[in-house]
């Protein structure tokens, strides 16, 4: 063999290594962006944080709005120039926010028109779906179809009837409307919370039951020491939910409540007469006159849902966790 | 008297279930019989009480052909839920898929999209659309609201401008979607996934074939509850009629009955175009594929 012809040979394995060489960067790189099963590469990751935070910035430009423009004073509304981040908090909004919504009042009588009917649902739904959950009786898919029609009629078809019933009993004005019904496992949306309970309940193997009742406990023992205990995940979410739909609920309440008792959101709708009674209009007491701008009106709106934001704040990883291991549907 | 476990299970069951019972007789069933019997009457409020006179269909044929308002109204929210649910159901589901990849800071981005469950008051969320925080400032600047009104009839283009400016409303009436998409998906068997990718699969083609009619209960589910809830919250102005007719001295408690039976009506009609829908693509797609070796 020529010596030529074996030097072509090296710098053709030369070649070809290098060629390889290329070939499994090129490979490494391919797999890093678009890794092996095609969503774990890198380009993938990039576009799923790109969509999550664009969409997630759509969600919480609402709320940056409103807590960026309740900071604002006077002069930076009308300044074109401050868009987003005020000279310097201005506080005084929040104060003058605070006394119109006259909100220590108004909070305890949300919390009494929210809290307490979602212990009622929380406790009632509970029972009522462990008992569609366990147990078999006839009837059952019979409770079930009605359940699923109360769930269609529009609060709209029975509020008249169940008005005139609440005045006969001259319930209205008190809180006594909202908390009854949920005595009885009715309520807003008081068939959700039956129907999350029930698939809850229905993941817990039967066999921690059947322990329970061969230690002799009786079938009321078996749910308040067994069942409830561990199942705090859907307490929690009934319980919040229950809790944030009827405190925002101000259609019934505008309706039930009339003008005795008002509540946290009811009073948004009211707002800028009560500013002017207290504030500003003719009767300026004492140097006191002003007159109500969008800040304080976006002041009044924070603190009406900053309850329900610090509550949410807590509840929040409980909440998540739930959705993460039960899955709250049915299958 | 000896009771077998079988009766004895019933009998348990029953006591669970009946204060639910109870409670649908009180607060349902009796208000549903009444609220019937009212639509068929006039009711005019005195000091002795209720007085009721029977005027057979009048209230219903009322609204269809004298109401100058109602018809209008609920042609035009009918055509916004139409426009509303096939976006709400489609951008849960996408955010559903988003959070339900292995990311990081999962929980921030879970409790950012659960939020607006907790906030979405009929109140705050009419103080913030009236200052225009819900609407996307983008939309205004390119004139989008322009070309939409200049090509379409105004009896199309209404209901897609006034989509268009609820966006973030939209998105904000998703929350508890996306927890029930989010649910359907932690259900969907990984080993399938598996299977499919060593098939040669693409996370596209997983997608369809195997992600889309693993959820598709769910996304009756889900149409089911945007419909109910989209129609049920304060937001509808055909509501704001019923309630203000309420207290209408002219019309009162009967017609507003009667206009909340036509709103029943119609929602019942949607819920079983709905479920016919789901019933007949179930046949044909959820049916499982052989595949060829």
């Amino acid at each position: 063999m020529e010596p030529t012809a074996k030097l072509e040979k090296v710098k053709f394995g030369q070649a070809k290594l290098q060629k390889t060489a290329l070939f499994a960067i090129y490979n490494r790189i391919k797999r890093i962006a678009f890794g092996r099963q095609g969503n774990d590469g890198l380009v993938f990751k990039l576009f799923v944080y790109a969509l999550l935070i664009s969409v997630g910035f759509v969600y919480l430009y609402p709320i940056l709005y409103l807590v960026s423009q309740s900071f604002k004073s006077l002069n930076d509304l009308l300044d074109p120039t401050v868009l987003w981040i005020p000279q310097k908090l201005y506080f005084e909004n929040f104060v003058q926010a605070w006394h119109v919504l006259n909100y220590m009042d108004t909070f305890w009588n949300s919390v009494l028109n929210s809290v307490v009917p979602a212990i009622g649902q929380t406790v009632s739904c509970a029972v009522v779906g462990y008992g569609l959950a366990k147990f078999r009786f006839p009837g059952k898919s019979i409770i079930f179809g009605l359940m699923m029609i109360t769930f269609i009629v529009p609060a709209q078809v029975v509020m008249i009837p169940l008005y005139l019933m609440f005045n006969d009993y001259h319930m209205l004005g008190s809180s006594l409307p909202f908390i009854i019904p949920t005595i009885f496992g009715q309520g807003i949306k008081g068939v959700l919370f039956i129907l999350i309970y029930m698939q809850f309940f229905r993941t817990i193997p039967t066999s921690l039951e059947e322990a329970a009742q061969m230690d002799g406990a009786g079938f009321i023992r078996t749910f308040f020491t067994v069942i409830l205990p561990i199942s705090t995940p859907a307490i929690v979410v009934v319980m919040l939910f229950s809790t944030v739909w009827h405190w925002n609920e101000t259609y019934l309440t505008s309706l039930y409540l009339g003008d005795s008792m008002t509540t946290l959101p009811l009073m948004l709708k009211t707002f800028n007469d009560s500013f002017s009674k207290l504030y500003g209009g003719g009767a300026a007491v004492g140097g006191k006159h002003q007159n109500i701008n969008e800040s304080i009106r976006m002041a009044g709106t924070l603190l009406i849902v900053l309850p329900l934001l610090i509550l949410y704040l807590f509840a929040q990883k409980r909440f998540v966790e739930v959705v993460d291991k039960t899955g709250i549907t049915g299958e | 008297m000896k009771m077998t476990k079988k009766m004895r299970e019933a009998l348990t069951g029953y006591a669970l279930v009946s204060p639910w019972i109870i409670g649908f007789i009180l607060f349902m069933a009796y208000p549903i019989y009444y609220s019937t019997y009212l639509s068929f009457h006039k009711v005019t409020i005195s000091a002795n009480g209720i007085v009721t006179e029977y005027i057979k269909g009048d209230n219903y044929k009322y609204a269809f052909l004298s109401d100058p308002e109602f018809i209008e109204k609920l042609l035009l929210f009918i055509k916004t839920a139409v426009g509303m649910i096939p976006i709400i159901i489609v951008f849960s589901m996408l955010v559903a898929l988003l959070i339900n990849q292995p990311i990081r800071m999962k929980g921030l981005f879970r409790a950012i999209f659960f939020l607006p469950v907790v906030i979405t008051s009929g109140e705050v969320v009419n103080e913030l659309f009236s200052q225009g925080a819900t609407a996307i400032p983008l939309v205004e600047k390119y004139g989008i609201i322009e070309i939409i009104k200049d090509n379409l009839s105004p009896a199309w283009s209404s209901p897609i401008i006034s989509l268009i400016q609820q966006l973030i409303l939209i998105l904000w009436f998703s929350g508890v979607q996306i927890l029930i998409f989010l649910a359907g998906l932690q259900k969907v068997n990984k080993q399938v996934y598996e299977a499919a990718s060593i098939d040669g699969a693409s996370p596209w083609v997983s997608f369809w074939k195997v992600t889309l009619p693993a959820i598709k209960p769910f996304i009756a589910v889900n149409m089911i509850y945007t419909t109910v809830d989209l129609f049920t919250n304060s937001f509808s102005d055909v509501i704001t009629m019923i309630k203000d007719n309420m207290f209408n001295l002219t019309t009162g408690f009967g017609y507003a009955t009667a206009l909340a039976w036509i709103y029943f009506g119609v929602i019942f009609v949607f819920l079983c175009l709905i479920l016919l829908l789901f019933r007949n693509n179930d046949d044909v797609n959820v049916r499982p594929r052989r595949r060829r070796a």
